[in-house]
């Protein structure tokens, strides 16, 4: 098996450009979907905030001005070939992309050193990296531009084997009415069930990339996402919590294994900007 | 639920008489002059009220505008400037009610004891919408900072706006758009 070698520089290049049009352009399963959900409504109101959101789509992109002034924290999941030695630290390029990108696009930066003492890194690195190591040569980059208004609605639930899959729904559902308007609806829903402590949220933040057009593929798991997706959306909640159908555009389900005694559970909330993108260098 | 919803245009600072008319869940145009100020300006403001030092902006019948925008491009006012969650700023809040502050707009549900300042001293709480930066800084002219650089963008700033688009989300009576909006829905759908 010959090795690949990677110069991290690429990585640098594609993480720099990639922060522009995360912050400017809304991908399109989450435009589409805000559409649809235009289409389901019949309130004023609620119809007035869809309509409105999607304007400021077409604005942001058309003026490459950021959707939404929470430019947020990068969030990375590196799928890294068995067979791709890297030249470089890869870590330290993905951060100089960071720091070009955000500069570049004129992006908001968000990101403190220490989450006591509160100092500005001022170039909004680091980024969240989680590596994985899989078959092949390729190198697989997804990014998340996570806002706080959001992330700051989510929870972790240590549920026990008995709960089950009620157990679940009921903390999803729990998640969801209580982030309410202060996470700015309509969510995507992140739900991780299984694995372990850290694992299951992983699970969850890693669902977030999932397009809405893709369902897990267990039709089990599939259909949880779809009966879960209807129930939030008969809370009433609506765009921005002022009344309506859409309180969510979708919920995307991730499971682990885990142990006898436990069934971890975490629901991370993204706000209806939720961005991210995919590239398999 | 009426099929139109009610648009009135607004002028700030404005008066407790004219705070008193608004009802939650009119759209309002806002135009005038505000005061952009989040989580850290907040504690210095209060911090220094307590001092009893002078403010650095008259809050006599003044509208803060809870945001954190991204900085401007060449030739524009500021970046993106949608509004952040409001509820960080409730310890802060009764305080400025009582100095005079007359509204205030954000995103999110506030706590009883800054609904209970804004029904006993007229003030009133305006919905923009989470998210739509882009669109809202649409609506700001122009933008100054007046104190608090150091905080960079949470900095204290004055901002002409015109025909800012926001909703009356809490009005001088308490009523909530963030309760009723959604209880209204249920009604129609589930009754």
């Amino acid at each position: 098996m010959s090795v690949r070698e990677f110069d991290v520089a690429i990585l640098r290049d594609v993480v720099e450009e990639l922060c522009g049009e995360l912050a400017c352009e809304l991908p399109n399963d989450i435009y589409n979907g805000i559409a649809q959900a235009l289409d389901r409504e019949d309130g004023p109101m609620a119809r007035q905030v869809l309509n409105d959101l999607l304007i400021n789509c077409d604005i942001a992109a058309k003026e490459r001005v950021p959707m939404c002034q929470d430019t947020g924290m990068i969030v990375v999941f590196l799928d890294v070939g068995f067979d791709v030695r890297f030249l470089g630290d890869p870590y330290e390029a993905i951060d100089e992309g960071v720091r070009r990108g955000y500069k570049r696009h004129v992006l908001r930066m968000s990101v403190v050193r220490d989450p006591l003492r509160r100092i500005n890194t001022h170039d909004n690195t680091p980024a969240m990296v989680t590596t994985r190591l899989v078959p092949g040569d390729r190198v697989t980059i997804t990014l998340l531009c996570k806002g706080f208004g959001s992330e700051n609605m989510s929870r972790l639930a240590m549920l026990l084997p008995a709960d089950g899959e009620e157990g679940v729904r009921k903390f999803v559902i729990d998640t969801v009415s209580k982030a309410g308007p202060n996470a700015c609806p309509p969510f995507v829903v992140g739900v991780g069930i299984g694995g372990t402590f850290d694992q299951v949220a992983l699970a969850a933040k890693r669902a977030l990339s999932r397009p809405l057009t893709e369902p897990n593929g267990d039709p089990f798991y599939a259909r949880m996402e779809q009966s879960l997706l209807a129930e939030i959306n008969e809370l009433g909640i609506g765009p921005q919590g002022f009344g309506g159908r859409a309180t969510a555009l979708g919920v995307a389900i991730e499971v682990l294994p885990t142990h006898i005694a436990g069934l971890p559970v975490a629901v991370n909330i993204n706000c209806h900007m939720a961005r991210h993108i995919k590239e398999v260098l | 639920m009426s099929d139109k919803i009610e648009t009135v245009r607004l002028q700030a600072p404005f008066s407790e008489r004219v705070a008193r008319e608004l009802k939650s869940g009119q759209r309002v145009l806002l135009s005038g002059v505000i005061y952009s100020l989040r989580d850290a300006g907040h504690k210095r403001l209060v911090e220094l009220l307590k001092r009893g030092e002078e403010p650095p902006f008259p809050i006599e019948n003044a509208v803060l505008y809870y945001v954190g925008p991204s900085p401007a491009k060449a030739g524009r006012a500021l970046g993106s400037a949608g509004p952040t969650t409001s509820s960080r700023m409730d310890p802060y809040t009764s305080c400025l009610i009582r100095n005079g502050l007359r509204g205030m707009i954000g995103k999110g549900y506030r706590s009883d004891e800054v609904i209970n300042a804004m029904k006993k001293h007229g003030a009133v709480y305006f919905a923009a919408i989470g998210g739509a930066g882009a669109l809202l800084s649409q609506a700001i002219k122009e933008a100054k900072v007046i104190a608090w650089d150091d905080l960079g963008t949470e900095a204290l700033r004055r901002l002409m706006v015109e025909d800012m688009p926001v909703t009356v989300a809490i009005d001088t009576k308490g009523v909530d758009l963030y309760k009723e909006g959604p209880d209204m829905w249920l009604k129609r759908h589930h009754d």
